[in-house]
């Protein structure tokens, strides 16, 4: 008989059964964002043995103002193939919340597999600029606040409420970059101590080079499948036991910094407690970040924190959650984790979060 | 306060890929170029890369004639901001011959009362020093004085 974990949300067994990401690069001047995404579905596609005809629903997240075109969305779909015409949607978010529409979809019991996938190169525009407009157009968005100056006022209240030192952001971007390097598809990763990456400047105080993440071009695919289609494609599918997502508040000067309420919030919903967590992947672009979401999901010492490295290895827009969710699967098809924690990440300063538990039956 | 101006302007580096890219070399040297795609044999131009019906690479590229059939086009009678051409011009839907998907382009040489569907018309690129990596590089089309394309020809372009 076929076993399925217990679920906290929803009441379909959904799972992950495929994951592929592009590598991860500063610059990828040469193809466009259909070229690169291309070969991603194929090879999420083809490590299972499937085709487009066998997927009710496609999803992706990206957005038009990381390329400056407009409907760049729809362009990406040549790399799928729509004809027949396809039930196929989009958010201009992370591409983990593109999953969770595939999630929801697939909870309704009419299709039992979906494609999700996510892209967004940081190369074709000054990111700086593009990621101020994300922020309140009246108040913040006319002083262009770039992301990094957003995340070292996070960091600086971290250090002001006597939570964090920077020792403590050096020490996560040490172990960041070290398991990166077990990574292949990790584009910043090194062996250094953490008193070594002390010594580097500041880039905005107090946050130093090694508290940032890259600017990196990439993209990354998903297959979901429900049920026992899940176990006709992958021998141990990542369950999705849990998932959630919550958002804070627009005017980041309503909001203690220090905290992830929405993490918190989340992490509850998706019943991360009710377990031991094995591995936890987190999106935290920055590296004070990773303290506070660890706080939030009341992650312990003894969990395995981003092996892959995280955001710090490689920060591909609009598919770095999805990536968490796909990386975190890898350790349940692998054994490695009985049960994992998946995060996923938008807007400055851990805006909106959303929390994703998988399991292995 | 009732109103506030912020300035907002973004500059990109525009990649256009490797197919598009194959592309706008051909109309440097006043060819254009289409991509066949290899499962449904359907010939792009431009290609982005991907047969978008397949979701498979358009590799193979083949050069296209200078000669092609309107499939559909519009007189264009109204002025609007930023107007390039003196009204009235007719731009139409052109498919070049061999290839599976029409563009647009400007037509002339022809008066307005003549322009027809199965049109057959030929394009007239700019003096080679001027050509360049862009669709500039084709001033327009004009007939080329063959008979019409039978409907059937094109009907599928539509």
């Amino acid at each position: 008989m076929t076993v399925f974990p217990p679920l906290t949300s929803g009441r379909r067994p959904v799972g992950v059964v495929s994951f592929a990401q592009h590598d991860n690069v500063r610059r990828e001047g040469r193809r466009n964002d259909v070229e690169m995404l291309m070969p991603v579905v194929a090879e999420v596609f083809g490590n299972i043995g499937i085709t487009k005809d066998d997927v009710g629903f496609i999803c992706s997240g990206s957005t038009d103002y990381l390329v400056g075109g407009p409907f760049s969305f729809v362009a990406a779909l040549d790399a799928v193939g729509v004809w027949p015409p396809r039930a196929e949607s989009h958010v201009e978010m992370d591409a983990a919340w593109a999953l969770y529409e595939a999630w929801v979809l697939l909870q309704e019991g009419q299709i039992d597999a979906a494609l999700v996938y996510g892209f967004g190169r940081s190369s074709p525009g000054n990111l700086s600029e593009i990621l101020a407009l994300q922020l309140d157009p009246y108040y913040m968005a006319p002083l262009w606040p770039d992301p990094t100056s957003l995340a070292a006022l996070q960091g600086q209240a971290l250090i002001d409420a006597g939570l964090a030192t920077e020792a403590d952001f050096a020490a996560v971007a040490s172990r960041a970059r070290r398991a990166a390097l077990a990574n292949p598809h990790a584009q910043v990763a090194y062996d250094r101590s953490a008193e070594d990456l002390l010594r580097e400047q500041y880039e905005v105080a107090p946050l130093r080079r090694h508290a940032l993440p890259p600017l990196s071009d990439g993209c990354a695919a998903i297959v979901l499948a429900a049920g026992d289609r899940a176990y006709e494609l992958c021998e141990r599918p990542a369950f999705i036991t849990g998932i959630d997502h919550r958002l804070e508040a627009h005017a980041i000067g309503a909001r203690d910094l220090t905290r992830s309420p929405s993490t918190e919030l989340a992490g509850q919903k998706a019943g991360v407690a009710k377990g031991s967590v094995d591995v936890a992947e987190l999106h935290a672009p920055f590296a004070p970040q990773e303290l506070i979401l660890a706080r939030a999901l009341g992650l312990g010492a003894d969990v395995d924190i981003s092996p892959s490295g995280g955001a710090l290895a490689a920060n591909p827009l609009m598919s770095a959650g999805l990536i968490r969710i796909g990386e975190a699967s890898r350790a349940i098809w692998s054994g490695r984790a009985d049960r994992a924690v998946a995060h996923a990440t938008s807007g400055p300063c851990l805006q909106q979060n959303l929390v994703c538990v998988l399991e292995g039956a | 306060m009732t109103m506030m101006a912020a300035p907002i302007r973004l500059d990109y580096v525009f990649t256009p890929g490797v197919a598009q890219s194959t592309n706008l070399h051909g109309l440097e040297r006043g060819v254009f170029i289409g991509q066949r795609c290899p499962k449904c044999q359907k010939v792009y131009t431009p290609s982005r890369g991907s047969c978008p019906v397949d979701g498979v690479p358009t590799e193979e590229i083949v050069e296209l004639p200078n000669t092609g059939t309107v499939t559909t086009y519009c007189v264009v009678n109204v002025p609007f901001a930023g107007q390039a051409i003196e009204i009235p011009y007719i731009c139409a839907q052109i498919l070049l011959d061999g290839a599976n998907i029409s563009f647009m382009a400007l037509i002339q040489e022809i008066p307005l009362a003549e322009i027809r569907m199965g049109l057959r018309v030929e394009a007239v690129w700019v003096e080679p020093e001027d050509l360049g990596p862009t669709m500039a590089s084709v001033r327009y089309f004009r007939p080329n004085g063959e008979p019409d394309a039978a409907f059937e020809t094109y009907k599928e372009y539509l």
